[in-house]
């Protein structure tokens, strides 16, 4: 059979494989200080690349590719405008991190780029092996990114920890996605679901299941498959760390999103349970673990952790069938996703531009910040503050459609789990409004200076904190794009 | 002006807005022209609600007026639906009012530490978030606005407050995130049964297509957030410590109109759109809130500080308003939008004066203060004349919110028992003979006597113009509203009477 090749659907793909290599490339030829221009080159690649993603949603088709493997739908470009968008976010708070440091400079913007268009790919791929293809050009590059201050041991740490992690995880998916095939006799999520959703099913394929879901559940740090990202997180260079919690975690989501809804939905009993378990422990213990840290980095990871347990609340609870209680849960997740990646990764930004002056991220040097930058500190609260779910701040309508989708549900578990979200969502107040108070109400321990924040990185922080603002007070920009994706085809 | 019919109500609510962010672009140095922005900018918010008030058809109290209903959130159905009738209007009134109030106030007299400009950009964010709650007619739209007032709030007394801040504040801010979590889940469950999130459409409903169960259990998740807010009995232990921390302007802020949201949204929503579950719930309304009289008024007669006296006051006060709602008659809701108006004017100004002897004395200790009569006579006086309106003397403001109220209790709804009422009846009168002890308790210890010798070299100046023009609007109000109360009964009796012949009948 001869695949048939649609450029325009794969042109965000095409461009963006273009530009790695011309990054690779160039930084080649380039004198020691000519080699910060290979990052000016990767942002205007990944904005290239969204070009084509605007077209095809404005062309509106459907695109099937590869006998169903590869799908350019409304979904998928959704979650691949979010992911270019968020890469973007990532290279304007790497820009001066990156070119101050002692750091290769066009290897990283190499990797980060490599691990985008693993992000691209997965938004597309229905087959098993698309998936864990994807998966894998996410993963390997950031192995080495986070290992990337290379003098540093707990860099290596970091790296070399969520290596073995990944690979561990790899590999019990690779085994779940065996038994699957096993049964199914075929790669293709559309197949899968019909076996799956057949009478009669052997209890060997849903151990299946279970094994491909937990081998995700490591990429997007549940609870108990999470113990590698505080101290990945901490180890790793801050704006890796915040391409790791937002990306990386969105891509290992969606990955999760696409299995569910598209593979595995008739057969809630093989992956429901696991999932609200998961859910429910991931909020818990994050927000538990976050109250007690003294770092900000580790605390806004155990904070990704809980908040990766409220984005899993609606797969938790999402009925079987088709009805709109389904259609809610999946808007529930993308909606989640994005305004969770908005504010987690402005947050990442403010904590970075805070530690260009005090160098380190212990709480206590959030201490009396106002006084020096008022306008980081009152920043870095709306963040915090919107993490924490407070109108008018975006959070709030995260936390909304997660608890709707609950009550659509409407079954015991699932009020069972909204009410554990519900007292999380107060418990977790309470450590973002303790860094909120640190910046505000403390006094400092000394005089200090002003924090000089680069042209970049204030763009990055201006944007997510618009964001934030804007889809707070105005939900239905973001709501919109959650209808538009609903449904995996 | 049907330009002005369908922005008016939007213009109130954001100018503050606008105000704030042209505030924040002024340097922080200029401190006059920030001073003024934000003085112009309330004055401006409280024109706009006058003429709200001059164009509003009090023939027509009844229904909704500046009716504005604008696609929002579409993919949860819920809508920019705002609009006033007869009850929101006073309570939108006072907002605006005490609003500019503050700013003057503060024009001098900014709690350490001095930074106007982010003091007076939380008053104007305040503001919208008041005043966007009074005029919501979605059930999101409302529980936006409502959780906009808290982060403002939090912050007022976390910066400026006394020593206590870091524990007030996050006591505050805990407590009514926590009964507003589950009122969310109370809309959203009304949602569920109903399909819209839309108040007049539900009201109108009744609690058509919610079975009665059903509507008691949403109604405790709605009794949760707006109890909390109140505040009632049991939920009020966070409201002395965070008056007592506020700065002034914060207290008066937060006892003149942020415990209003609480009772507003009982008689907003709760009432009007689960009638079955509210006959249910009244009784237990109405023993929390005679508990809530008694137990405000014992507690006012142990306190020490002058401050947290009134605060406490203000859990008996907020008593009186409750009992008028829990009757669910006209005469009774009537009373409770009164004593929400005048409980705002007249412990909003008592706080002002708090404040004032505090920041002259450097103590609001009652033991070690005296004689305010001979020192500041003016300033003795004006207590005095407020205690008197507090508690609930004929011919001043406070007196049009109780009395009615108790009367209400003596015949409330038909569905409600009647022998339970008449006892919170009896109840609720000896609470204002209470509430007489402790405000005449508070007068002479404050007011009359000598002064104490630590003080008696001290220079005390009297009432100061910034005071006197703050203050002297809100003595008249609370003389105009004993003397002619139907300013206030006359705009809501419609709406009242509306509201509970289509939920409960007549």
């Amino acid at each position: 059979m001869n695949p048939r090749f649609d450029f325009h659907a794969l042109a965000p793909e095409l461009i963006l494989t273009g530009v790695i290599l011309v990054v690779l490339v160039v930084d080649l030829f380039l004198d020691e200080e000519e080699r910060w221009r290979t990052s000016r080159l990767a942002s205007i690649g990944l904005l290239a690349a969204l070009i084509p993603v605007i077209t095809l949603a404005v062309d509106g088709n459907d695109r099937v590719m590869f006998g169903g493997a590869y799908v350019v739908d409304d979904y998928a470009l959704v979650m691949k405008g979010f992911f270019l968008v968020a890469a973007w976010v990532t290279l304007l708070i790497s820009f001066d991190y990156i070119g101050e440091g002692d750091y290769y400079q066009g290897e990283f913007y190499f990797l980060l780029l490599t691990s985008t268009l693993g992000m691209l790919v997965i938004a597309s791929a229905r087959d098993l092996i698309t998936l864990f293809v994807a998966l894998e050009t996410i993963s390997l590059p950031t192995f080495v990114l986070a290992a990337w201050r290379k003098h540093d041991p707990e860099s290596n740490e970091a790296g070399l920890k969520y290596f073995l992690i990944g690979v561990l995880s790899s590999a019990v998916m690779l085994y779940g996605m065996s038994f699957v095939f096993g049964f199914s006799g075929s790669t293709l999520l559309s197949d899968i679901s019909t076996t799956v959703s057949a009478d009669g099913v052997a209890p060997l394929l849903l151990v299946g299941i279970f094994m491909t879901l937990v081998g995700f559940a490591f990429k997007v740090s549940a609870v108990p498959f999470h113990f590698w990202a505080p101290d990945t997180y901490e180890g790793a260079p801050t704006p890796v760390t915040a391409f790791l919690s937002v990306a990386s975690k969105a891509g290992g989501l969606v990955a999760m999103l696409t299995l569910v809804y598209a593979g595995f939905f008739g057969r809630p009993e093989a992956w429901q349970p696991v999932l609200w378990v998961m859910a429910a422990a991931s909020m818990t213990l994050g927000n538990l673990v976050a109250l007690r840290q003294t770092n900000m980095v580790r605390l806004l990871a155990y904070s990704s952790i809980a908040q990766g347990g409220f984005m899993l609340v609606p797969f938790a609870v999402a009925p079987d069938g088709s009805g709109t209680a389904a259609t809610s849960s999946f808007e529930a997740v993308v909606i989640y996703m994005l305004i969770y990646g908005a504010m987690n990764l402005g947050a990442f930004a403010c904590v970075i531009a805070i530690a260009r002056r005090t160098g380190s991220a212990e709480l206590s040097s959030y201490n009396g910040l106002i006084k020096s930058s008022p306008a980081l500190a009152v920043t870095f609260s709306l963040f915090l503050f919107s993490l924490a779910g407070i109108p008018p701040l975006a959070g709030w309508f995260a936390k909304f459609v997660m608890f709707r989708s609950v009550l659509d549900a409407g079954t015991t578990a699932a009020v069972v789990l909204g009410v554990i979200a519900a007292i999380n969502s107060v418990v977790a107040f309470f450590y973002y409004a303790g860094v909120s108070r640190r910046m505000i109400l403390e006094d400092p321990a000394e005089e200090q200076e002003p924090v000089l924040v680069p042209p970049a990185l204030n763009a990055a922080i201006a944007l997510t904190a618009l964001t934030t603002l804007v889809v707070g007070v105005y939900p239905q920009l973001f709501a919109k794009l959650g209808e538009f994706a609903a449904g995996v085809g | 002006m049907n330009w002005f019919d369908s922005w008016a109500l939007t213009l109130v609510t954001f100018i503050p807005i606008v105000g704030m962010v042209v505030m924040l672009i002024i340097p922080r140095k200029e401190e006059y022209s920030i001073k003024v922005v934000a003085l112009l900018t309330t004055v401006v918010t409280f024109g706009v609600s006058v003429a709200i008030a001059a164009r509003f058809d009090y023939d027509a109290g009844g229904g909704l007026q500046f009716d504005v209903d604008k696609p929002w959130i579409d993919t949860i159905s819920s809508r920019y639906h705002v609009g006033i009738d007869g009850i929101s209007l006073p309570l939108l009134l006072l907002t605006t009012f005490i609003t500019v109030a503050c700013v003057i106030y503060s024009w001098n007299h900014f709690p350490k530490p001095h930074t106007p400009k982010a003091f007076l950009a939380l008053i104007l964010v305040l503001e919208t978030g008041m005043v966007g709650t009074f005029i919501a007619q979605d059930l999101i739209l409302f529980f936006v606005f409502f959780e906009i007032v808290l982060l403002p709030m939090f912050f007022m007394i976390g910066v400026w407050g006394g020593p206590n801040r870091s524990y007030a504040s996050i006591k505050f801010f805990l407590f009514t995130m926590f009964g507003s979590a589950f009122m969310l889940l109370g809309f959203l469950a009304i949602f569920w049964q109903t399909g819209t999130f839309d108040i007049p459409e539900l009201s109108a409903m009744a609690g058509d297509g919610i079975v009665g169960s059903t509507q008691n259990l949403i109604f405790a998740g709605l009794f949760l957030g707006f109890a909390i807010k109140v505040p009632m009995f049991p939920f009020h232990t966070w409201l002395p410590d965070a008056h007592t921390e506020a700065p002034t302007v914060g207290s008066v802020l937060l006892a003149a109109v942020l415990l209003k949201l609480g009772t507003y949204g009982f008689v907003r929503i709760a009432l009007p759109v689960l009638p079955d579950a509210a006959i249910d719930w009244a009784p237990w309304l109405g023993l929390l809130a005679v508990i809530g009289i008694i137990y405000g008024a014992l507690a006012c007669l142990a306190q020490s500080d002058m401050k947290r006296l009134i605060a406490f006051s203000s859990v008996a006060h907020m008593g009186f308003v409750m009992l008028g709602i829990a009757t669910l008659t006209d005469i009774g809701i009537n009373a409770a939008v009164f004593g929400m108006v005048a409980h705002g004017l007249i412990t909003g100004m008592l706080f002002f004066l708090a404040g004032s002897v505090g920041e002259r004395y450097g103590t609001r200790e009652m033991s070690r203060l005296g004689g305010l009569l001979t020192q500041t006579p003016r300033l003795g006086w004006i207590l005095g004349f407020l205690a008197m309106a507090s508690l609930g003397l004929p011919g001043l403001a406070g007196f049009w919110g109780e009395f009615p109220a108790i009367l209400a209790a003596y015949n409330p709804l038909d569905a409600l028992p009647l022998e339970t009422f008449r006892s919170y009846m009896v109840i609720a009168a000896v609470g204002t003979v209470l509430a007489a002890g402790y405000l005449l308790w508070m007068l002479q210890r404050v007011a009359m006597g000598k002064v104490k010798p630590e003080f008696e070299q001290t220079d005390v100046h009297d009432i100061n113009t910034a005071e006197w023009i703050a203050w002297s609007p809100i003595l008249l109000f609370v003389l105009a509203l004993g003397v002619y109360p139907d300013i206030i009964f006359g705009v809501t009796n419609d709406a009242v009477a509306q509201l509970t012949a289509t939920a409960f009948g007549g």
